[in-house]
């Protein structure tokens, strides 16, 4: 009986001791956990034929803001088209294909979100689920921050005042969700916190993107529009090389 | 000749399109929400008395449920009949998105904060005052309002925020809150004379894109979320959770905090010391125009 125990006891220790080690060797090889042979996926947002008309906003409810814009109005950012078609503000991310330590890792980075001539810079703001962000004002007049998630996806609504001078707001949000935020008093201030899973990017004024720290293996990148809705592609990523997607959204 | 597959794909393509409008942010099923009903997180603590879900299903049945409907949703019988700004829809209590709250913007209410608000009614709409409960049945349906969301499954309410003993009531405080009220820009929805007509307040939607009205201070109407100075402090320090009006508390200090009720208190026509002194100093209402710190 005594003897038996003992031999348990080996097994155990035994089997204890493999489970280690594989612990420890998955920790070493996991291709995702950081670093080394991290790739990229870069390309360009087009938009094909005619951009919509976007509206010029009036601000003269707000002097503070008109005084701003006097010269040069601002206009409605659901749609910003360059000349050469390259599609601004649109998000990129993988939607499939990411595993481990590439899905769950959280950037240290905090992107920022300012309020500026009563415009939101930028228009879009992407991020990591539980990513800090910052909500700044470099106005002179009262905001209110309000993002409208829908409370079932687990980010909750919230709406915080933020007069001149007030510190940054720093948050983040639990869920992925293209979260419509705006500013009660200034209507016109309309944005998205773009919340996803894993590696993103925004396009630039060319249209031009690249998602940067994409570990090896094939995925499908999606990229979102505010208005035209979404695109998905098919890319692969050698170790260390770069993927290549390209999108066009149609106008209306 | 269509094929068998096709009619139906177009028949339920149809029944899925004309569905579309009715389909709200909270879509539990009703045995989602049965699952819940007898979780921990479906009761409530008040003071010393403990509020059961179960316990409130006949008083919900018989007095909530034609405005807030069998799944909580805000979609009971009655709700088609309410146009808001005039009439508010009944709250959706699957989202656990609440105006009248202790607690910061963006976390749940307390369970006080909900038992509070049942007896208060909200003013300006359809939800009466239901003071004639007894505590327990009030308790009950608080429990039984939180078995709707599973937000009370994972969240715990947040932390209450602290509200300094009362201070006199002085000259100095009324022109004070003044100040405050042109610093943060009360005005731009609620007007400079606290009437409702601000640059901003034409424009105002709820979280689910309805209209909604600013308080008007002036017509003698009381806040929703109470009329006790306390209550006034709660709610411009906390926002009014699911509409436009933003937390302070970030922003406007404790002391601030009160000169802002004080001088709120001088629009409403109800008879105060404020009003009072309000005439004796001949305040003017703010200056839109005029630059910070200097009204």
């Amino acid at each position: 009986m005594k003897e038996r125990s003992t031999k348990n006891r080996y097994n155990f220790a035994a089997v204890l001791s493999a489970v280690v080690l594989l612990c420890c060797g998955a920790l070493l090889l996991n291709p995702n956990v950081n670093a080394a042979g991290e790739g990229k996926i870069s390309g360009t947002v087009k938009l094909s034929g005619t951009a919509p008309h976007m509206r010029g906003i009036d601000m003269s409810k707000d002097p503070y803001c008109a005084k701003i814009h006097a010269s040069d109005p601002a206009h409605m950012e659901n749609v910003v088209a360059g000349s050469g078609g390259g599609l601004e503000y649109v998000v990129l991310y993988i939607s499939e294909g990411l595993t481990g330590g590439a899905l769950t890792a959280v950037p240290s980075d905090e992107p920022v979100f300012d309020q500026k001539g009563c415009m939101y810079t930028p228009h879009v703001l992407a991020m990591d689920v539980n990513q800090k962000f910052k909500v700044t004002t470099s106005d002179q007049t009262t905001h209110n921050i309000h993002p409208n998630p829908n409370p079932m996806t687990g980010n909750i609504p919230w709406n915080q005042s933020q007069p001149p001078g007030a510190a940054p707001i720093e948050k983040s949000w639990k869920a992925p969700e293209m979260i419509p935020v705006q500013c009660n008093i200034h209507p016109w201030m309309h944005g998205y916190f773009s919340v996803v899973k894993g590696p993103y990017a925004t396009t630039d004024a060319s249209g031009a993107y690249t998602i940067n720290n994409v570990p090896p293996g094939s995925y499908t990148v999606t990229a979102w529009q505010e208005e035209y809705g979404t695109q998905t592609a098919k890319v692969t990523v050698a170790a260390g090389g770069a993927g290549s997607a390209d999108f066009t959204f149609k106008g209306k | 000749m269509r094929t068998r597959l096709q009619k139906w794909t177009l028949l339920l393509g149809a029944v899925a399109f004309l569905a579309l409008p009715l389909v709200s942010r909270a879509q539990l099923s009703n045995e989602q929400i049965k699952t819940w009903l007898n979780t921990p997180a479906a009761t409530s603590h008040i003071g010393n008395i403990t509020g059961h879900a179960p316990d409130a299903k006949y008083d919900y049945r018989r007095y909530c449920v034609g405005c807030h409907g069998e799944l909580g949703d805000g979609n009971g019988e009655n709700a088609k009949w309410y146009d808001p700004p005039m009439f508010p829809k009944p709250r959706d209590f699957q989202l656990a998105v609440f105006k009248c709250r202790s607690t910061p913007s963006g976390t749940l209410p307390t369970d006080q904060d909900l038992f509070d608000t049942i007896a208060r009614g909200m003013d300006r709409s359809t939800m009466p005052q239901w003071s004639t409960f007894t505590k327990e049945q009030r308790a009950n349906l608080v429990a039984w309002i939180k078995h709707f969301s599973p937000r009370w499954q994972t969240e715990k309410p947040g932390t209450p925020i602290t509200i300094p003993p009362e201070p006199e009531v002085t000259p100095e405080r009324i022109k004070a809150g003044r100040e405050v009220f042109a610093r943060v820009s009360c005005w731009k929805c609620h007007g400079v004379q606290g009437m409702a007509n601000g640059p901003s307040a034409a424009t105002l939607t709820d979280d689910l894109g309805r209209p909604i009205e600013a308080f008007n201070f002036t017509t003698g109407a009381r806040p929703k979320c109470g009329d006790t100075d306390q209550d006034i402090y709660r709610i411009f320090m906390t926002g009014l959770d699911g509409t436009p009006m933003p937390s302070f508390a970030d922003n406007i200090k404790p002391d601030e905090a009160w000169d802002l009720v004080f001088y709120l208190r001088t629009f409403m026509p109800q008879h105060s010391k404020e009003r009072e002194l309000a005439k004796q100093l001949n305040l003017k209402p703010v200056d839109p125009n005029a630059p910070a710190g200097q009204q």
